[in-house]
C-alpha cells in the first residue's frame, strides 16, 4: 500500500485529496495515478499520451519537483513516503492536474519561421549541411515541449512577465533558428525587444529540470545573450552601423 | 432533456482535418497552401500525436547512402514486405513521392542526420534493401512532427486543440461537416464543411499489449463506418516484434527497429542467435545464412547480405514468439535484444540516445552494458478506410483518409519507415484531392441539425445515466478478450469466441455511465472511445475469421500457408442497413503491367535495369 495526495479542483478552488493504492514493481509515477483514476476515481483529470518520454504531455508537481509523471519511477520515493502531486503552478489549471498552457502555443506563433535560401541547394536539389554544423541545434530540437522548463523559470513563475518574456523554451527555440546554417532570418532584434532575453539571469533551473538534459542555459539562451550584445552595445559596431547602416555590418559577423 | 442546436456553437471551414499527427498536419498544410479555409481538431495537444513516438526513420530512395537505391527498388521491397497485398497504385506513389516529401521537410527546418558529404543520412532497416530511413537519431517522429507544426502554425491553419471528434453529418450522400466536443468545458461544436479529412491513425488501444497511447482508439474508423464508409484489410494488424517486456508497467512500449538496423541481434536464453532459422524461403536469397556474413554487412561490406534480423516484422514476431513457446524465452517471457556486444557504448549513445535513456529509467537497465528483454506488442494497423488510390476520398463523397487511419499501401505487412513517408505522402495527396473535390462540388452541403441532436444526445447519455458500467474496467475486458482471441496467430475457434465475446460487449455498452461532470473528465473520454474500439475490434475479428490464410501479419494456424487464391482479393467491410456488420471478399484491381514487372522481378534484374537508367 502506498500512499498519495492528488489535487483536485479547479483554477479557483480545490484540495489535496488523500488516496491509497496497491503498487506493483517498476510502477512510474503516471501508473498509479491512472490506477486511482481507473479504480477510484474515473473523473480524475490527467494529461498524457505517449507513456515513454516521448511527447511531453504528463508534466506535473511531484513531491514539489516539477517532473514527467511517466519517467518518475514510484522507487526513487521511499515506501512509507507520501507522494504528493500538483499540477504545473505557473499555469492556470484547468482541472485536477491538467492546466491550460494554450499561452505557449501563442508564444510559439511569435517566432518568425524558418526561411532557407533555395540559391543555396546543389544541382540535386539537396541542401549539404555537415553533422559538426547541425550537432547543436540539433540539441535544441530534441525538445518535447513538456513546458516543465517554461514552469520552474522565476520570471514566469514568480514574477509573472509573461507579457514581456517568452521563456526558455522559446528561447531554445530561437537558438535553434538562429544557429540554422540554412536560415536567413534576422530575428535579433524580436530577441531583444520582444522575447525579453535580458530579463532572464541565468540561474539554470531550467536547464535542472529538463528530462530531454538539453544545455538551455549555457548551449542557447547565453549564446542569444551574446548575438543581442554584440549588435546593439558593442561600441565600435554601433558607429559603424551609424556610419554605413545595418546591411554591411552583417555581411561580416563577428 | 431537449437540445437546442441554436445554442451549439458553430463554425464553418472549406476542410475539417481530424488528427494532428503527420498525416494530418501535412494534410491541413496542403489545403491551406490551396486557399482552403482549413480547420484542424486534434483530441490532445498540437505535437503530441503519436507520431512522436516514431523512432527509426522515415523511408525513401534518396540515395544519399547507396546510390544504387531508387524509387522501383523501394516499391518491390513494399510490395514484397506487404506480401503482395499491396494496393498497386499507392505503393507506386509512395516510392515515387517519398523523396520529395523529405526533402521539402528540410525546407520546412527540419534537421536530419548528415552524411559525410553534408546530404540526409540514411539508415538500414527491416526489409529495405538499401539504407533509405532518413533520421534524427531515434527521435524522427518528433522532429517530423514538430517540423510540420511550426510550419503549419503560420499557414493560416485554425487549430482546436483538446477537442473530440464524435460523428460526421451528412446531407444526402455527401459530407457536410462533423460534431465535436470540447474537453475541456465539456461543450458541443458543430464544424460545418465540405469536406471532412480523417487523419486518425489506428485501434491498438484494443489490445492489452500495445506501443499504441490512449488515443489509438479507432476513432476515424469508427465514424467513418457510422456513415457508410469501407473499410478494408482490417484483419492485417502489424505486432512490432521489439515492444517492451518488463517492468510490466511499460510492457509493449516500443524499442525501436533502428536497434536491429544499427547492428543489434536477437538471442534466445541459449544465447543463440536465432533467426537464421526463420528466413523465409522468399527472403532466402537476400539474406545472410551466416554470423560471419551478417558481420560483414555490419562492417559495410556491400556485397554481403543483410542480417536476419532484419527480415520483414511479421516474419521476425512470429519468430520471438515461438521461441517463446518452445520455452527459449527470457525471463520475462520475450527474447534478448543485444546492441551492446555489437557496438561500442559511444555509438549507442549517439545513434540511439532516447532508447538508452528510456531503458535506463524505466527498466534501470544500461543498454551499453546489457541486453534488452523484447517481445510482440501491436503497433500498427495496415488495415483502415477504403480510399481512392490517386485522391484518398473514401466511397462517401466529401470523406477523406490519410496516414494509418487509411488502407492499401502498406499490404499485408507494413515495412518500418514507410508509416512516416506515407503520411507525408498521402497527407498531401489527400490535401489536393479535397481541393480537387471543392472544386467540382455544385451546392454547398447544409447541416441537418436533427442529426446533431441524436450524436450530442448519444454523448450526453453516458453521463447522465443514474448509474452503470464503470469505463475502464470495461475497456479491460475489451483488451483481453482481443489479446486472447484476435491476437498475434489465430483460430477460427478463437476468432468465433471472441466475435461472441464482443457482441455481449456491444450490448453491455449501453450501459456505460461517466461518472462526474462533462468537464475535463477523462472517464467520458474513455467512455466515448469505447464505441470506436468496439466497432474497430469488431471490424478486425470479422475479417481475420473470413480470410482463411496466413499472410503477412495475419496467422491463421488452421490456414498456415499463403492461399493463391486469396492473393486476389482483399475483406471490405460497411454497415449494413440494420446496423450490422456486412464482410465481403471482394476482388482487387489488377496492377499495369510494368508495375507488376517491377513488383516481381529479381534483385539482380531491378540492379541492372536502375543503373542503366542512372548512366
Amino acid at each position: 500500500m502506498r500512499y498519495f495526495k492528488l489535487f483536485r479542483g479547479n483554477n479557483s478552488e480545490g484540495e489535496m485529496k488523500d488516496y491509497r493504492i496497491e503498487v506493483e514493481k517498476g510502477m512510474v509515477v503516471l501508473d498509479a495515478i491512472l490506477r486511482i483514476q481507473a479504480e477510484q476515481e474515473n473523473d480524475l483529470a490527467v494529461r498524457w499520451n505517449c507513456k515513454a518520454g516521448k511527447c511531453g504531455s504528463c508534466s506535473v508537481e511531484i513531491n514539489g519537483k516539477p517532473k514527467l509523471s511517466c519517467m518518475t519511477r514510484m522507487n526513487e520515493y521511499d515506501n512509507d513516503e507520501t507522494i504528493s502531486i500538483r499540477p504545473l503552478k505557473t499555469f492556470p489549471v484547468m482541472r485536477d492536474l491538467v492546466t491550460d498552457v494554450s499561452w505557449n502555443f501563442i508564444q510559439n506563433k511569435k517566432i518568425a519561421p524558418f526561411k532557407p535560401d533555395p540559391s543555396q541547394k546543389d544541382k540535386n536539389g539537396n541542401y549539404r549541411m555537415t553533422q559538426e554544423d547541425v550537432d547543436r541545434i540539433q540539441e535544441f530540437r530534441k525538445c518535447i515541449e513538456c513546458y516543465l522548463c517554461q514552469n520552474v523559470c522565476h520570471v514566469l513563475r514568480d514574477h509573472d512577465k509573461r507579457n514581456k518574456f517568452i521563456g526558455p523554451r522559446f528561447l531554445i527555440c530561437l537558438a535553434s533558428l538562429e544557429m540554422h546554417p540554412l536560415d536567413t532570418t534576422d530575428r535579433i532584434p524580436d530577441i531583444k525587444n520582444d522575447f525579453g532575453t535580458g530579463m532572464c539571469n541565468i540561474t539554470k533551473c531550467c536547464t535542472d529540470v529538463c528530462p530531454e538534459h538539453i544545455q538551455l542555459t549555457d548551449n542557447g539562451i547565453i549564446p542569444l545573450k551574446e548575438r543581442v550584445v554584440d549588435r546593439y552595445y558593442d561600441p565600435l559596431k554601433w558607429i559603424w552601423r551609424k556610419l554605413v547602416g545595418e546591411k554591411i555590418l552583417r555581411l561580416f559577423p563577428s | 432533456m431537449a437540445i437546442d442546436v441554436s445554442e451549439i456553437q458553430t463554425v464553418e471551414h472549406d476542410v475539417i482535418v481530424v488528427g494532428a499527427g503527420g498525416a494530418g498536419l501535412r494534410a491541413a498544410i496542403e489545403c491551406s497552401s490551396m486557399g482552403l479555409n482549413t480547420g484542424l481538431v486534434c483530441k490532445s495537444l498540437l505535437g503530441k500525436a503519436h507520431t512522436v513516438m516514431a523512432e527509426g526513420g522515415v523511408a525513401a530512395a534518396l540515395a544519399n547512402v547507396d546510390h544504387r537505391d531508387h524509387w522501383k527498388v523501394h516499391f518491390r521491397d513494399t510490395m514484397r514486405g506487404g506480401k503482395f497485398l499491396n494496393n498497386w497504385r499507392m505503393a507506386e506513389l509512395h516510392a515515387k513521392m517519398s523523396p520529395d516529401r523529405v526533402r521539402e521537410l528540410e525546407e520546412w527546418g527540419a534537421v536530419f542526420d548528415r552524411t559525410k558529404n553534408g546530404l540526409i543520412n540514411q539508415r538500414n532497416f527491416g526489409g529495405h534493401r538499401y539504407p533509405r530511413l532518413a533520421h534524427v537519431g531515434d527521435r524522427t517522429g518528433l522532429e517530423i512532427i514538430r517540423t510540420l507544426q511550426d510550419h503549419g502554425i503560420h499557414q493560416g491553419i485554425e487549430v482546436y486543440m483538446e477537442c473530440t471528434a464524435l460523428d460526421l453529418l451528412k446531407d444526402g450522400d455527401r459530407i457536410s461537416g462533423m460534431v465535436a466536443v470540447w474537453r475541456e468545458s465539456g461543450r458541443f461544436i458543430i464544424f460545418k464543411a465540405k469536406v471532412v479529412i480523417l487523419a486518425t491513425g489506428g485501434g491498438g488501444k484494443a489490445w492489452q499489449i500495445t506501443s499504441n497511447s490512449w488515443e489509438y482508439t479507432g476513432d476515424g474508423y469508427c465514424i467513418a463506418y457510422e456513415s457508410g464508409a469501407e473499410l478494408m484489410d482490417f484483419e492485417f494488424t502489424q505486432f512490432h516484434p521489439t515492444g517492451m517486456v518488463w517492468p510490466p508497467s511499460v510492457r509493449g512500449t516500443l524499442v525501436t527497429e533502428g536497434v536491429r538496423g544499427e547492428g543489434g541481434i536477437l538471442v534466445n536464453k541459449e544465447g543463440k542467435r536465432f533467426m537464421f532459422k526463420y528466413i523465409p524461403e522468399k527472403f532466402s536469397p537476400e539474406t545472410a545464412d551466416t554470423i560471419e556474413e551478417s558481420n560483414r554487412w555490419l562492417a559495410g561490406d556491400k556485397e554481403a547480405r543483410r542480417p536476419p534480423e532484419l527480415l520483414t516484422r511479421d516474419v521476425v514476431a512470429k519468430a520471438i514468439r515461438d521461441e517463446v513457446r518452445a520455452g527459449r524465452g527470457s525471463e520475462h517471457g520475450g527474447v534478448y535484444l543485444d546492441i551492446a556486444s555489437q557496438r561500442s557504448a559511444e555509438d549507442i549513445k549517439r545513434k540511439l540516445p532516447s532508447m538508452y535513456h528510456q531503458f535506463k529509467i524505466l527498466a534501470e537497465l544500461d543498454i551499453t552494458k546489457d541486453p534488452m528483454e523484447v517481445g510482440p506488442t501491436l503497433h500498427y494497423f495496415m488495415g483502415g478506410i477504403r480510399v481512392n488510390a490517386d485522391t484518398q476520398m473514401s466511397n462517401v463523397p466529401g470523406l477523406f483518409a490519410a496516414g494509418e487511419c487509411a488502407a492499401g499501401v502498406h499490404g499485408a505487412n507494413r515495412l518500418g519507415g514507410n508509416s512516416l513517408s506515407d503520411l507525408l505522402v498521402f497527407g498531401q495527396l489527400a490535401g489536393i484531392g479535397a481541393a480537387d473535390y471543392i472544386n467540382s462540388l455544385g451546392t454547398a452541403p447544409a447541416v441537418d441539425n436533427r442529426q446533431v441532436e441524436q450524436i450530442v444526445k448519444r454523448a450526453t447519455d453516458i453521463l447522465n445515466r443514474e448509474s452503470g458500467e464503470n469505463p475502464y474496467l470495461f475497456h479491460e475486458t475489451l483488451q483481453e478478450n482481443m489479446q486472447d482471441n484476435v491476437g498475434i496467430v489465430r483460430n477460427e475457434e478463437d476468432l468465433v469466441n471472441g466475435i461472441k465475446k464482443l457482441e455481449e460487449l456491444k450490448k453491455l455498452y449501453s450501459k456505460v455511465k461517466a461518472v462526474g461532470t462533462s468537464q475535463y473528465n477523462p472517464g467520458w473520454d474513455e467512455a466515448l472511445a469505447l464505441r470506436s474500439l468496439l466497432i474497430t475490434s469488431e471490424a478486425v475479428a470479422r475479417a481475420a475469421l473470413i480470410r482463411e490464410e496466413s499472410r503477412g501479419a495475419h496467422t491463421r494456424l488452421d490456414f498456415p500457408n499463403e492461399s493463391d487464391e486469396w492473393q486476389n482479393y482483399n475483406v471490405v467491410i460497411k454497415k449494413r442497413l440494420d446496423g450490422t456488420m456486412e464482410v465481403n471478399k471482394v476482388e482487387r484491381e489488377k496492377p499495369s503491367d510494368d508495375i507488376y514487372r517491377i513488383a516481381y522481378s529479381t534483385l539482380e534484374e531491378l540492379e541492372a535495369e536502375v543503373a542503366k537508367e542512372m548512366e
